[in-house]
């Protein structure tokens, strides 16, 4: 009967990094969890839209709790939202997770590679991880 | 020429607009001379991060934003810099309403015909702004 009531849902936020794989990583592993893993429990926005949007966007985070999924140690997603939306509940960094876990990053920015998937399963398990962590918490 | 060209898609993962932008951009950095055009991350605008500033403030900048919030625009003008071209994939998709990508991220043939028309309206612009700046 509650879980009827049940309304709370994540915010994701990848970097969405174009210049480097890890981006194109956040991106697929992001979608995962939106679209299969946990699609009823998270929602997205567009980085990008803290800087481009208005007063709504920019309270996501308020709204929203939320985890940052950043391509590389320079953060640009957990930063942006800390200081454009509100602080993120957890911040996962790719670099850090595939370095952990024995994983390459992918090689090629335009397109993942079938070996590619391994990461993006880590990635997204872990996003999910994290969200089921949150909502558990309430 | 002493000047990139800097091609800044936007980071847009709700619609397939902003995948369409952002592969047409890898398209046309690697279907053209890849030494003189380059792109870099929008998000590191938004950290101040000095290296992605200073690429766009001495360089030419042509952004391709995925629907009218214009966020690639808007985040390069608020680095300070104006644009030298905006585009906008939802333009593109207008004259082209047949072409309906599969997904998201997943394009399929559709999608990435789309990302074909916009790569090569891309290389004209390209050479037309490298041609003002000769």
């Amino acid at each position: 009967m509650l879980e009827e009531f049940k309304q709370v849902k994540v915010g994701i936020i990848p970097c969405n990094g174009e210049e480097i794989g890890e981006g194109t990583l956040t991106r697929f592993a992001c979608r995962r969890v939106l679209d299969t893993l946990r699609p009823h429990d998270t929602v997205t926005i567009c980085l990008p839209l803290f800087i481009a949007g208005d007063k709504g966007e920019r309270n996501f985070a308020k709204a929203f709790p939320t985890i940052t999924v950043d391509g590389c140690e320079k953060r640009c997603s957990q930063k942006s939202t800390e200081r454009l939306s509100g602080r993120p509940k957890h911040a996962i960094v790719i670099s850090e997770l595939l370095k952990e876990h024995g994983l390459e990053p992918p090689q090629s920015r335009q397109a993942l590679e079938e070996k590619d998937q391994a990461a993006v399963d880590l990635v997204a398990e872990e996003i999910a991880r994290k969200v089921d962590e949150i909502l558990e918490k309430g | 020429m002493a000047k990139k060209i800097v091609l800044l898609p936007c980071s847009g993962i709700g619609k397939a607009y902003g995948e369409i932008g952002r592969q047409a951009i890898y398209e046309a950095v690697g279907d053209h001379r890849p030494a003189e055009i380059t792109t870099t991350c929008l998000a590191k605008l938004m950290i101040d991060d000095p290296e992605a500033k200073q690429l766009i403030h001495e360089n030419i900048v042509i952004t391709v934003d995925g629907c009218a919030r214009d966020c690639a625009r808007k985040n390069v003008e608020t680095a300070g810099k104006k644009v030298d071209k905006a585009l906008r994939v939802i333009e593109i998709f207008k004259d082209h309403r047949d072409l309906k990508p599969e997904g998201v991220l997943e394009l399929g043939e559709p999608g990435f015909k789309l990302v074909h028309i916009l790569a090569e309206k891309l290389g004209r612009e390209i050479d037309c702004l490298e041609r003002k700046e000769q």
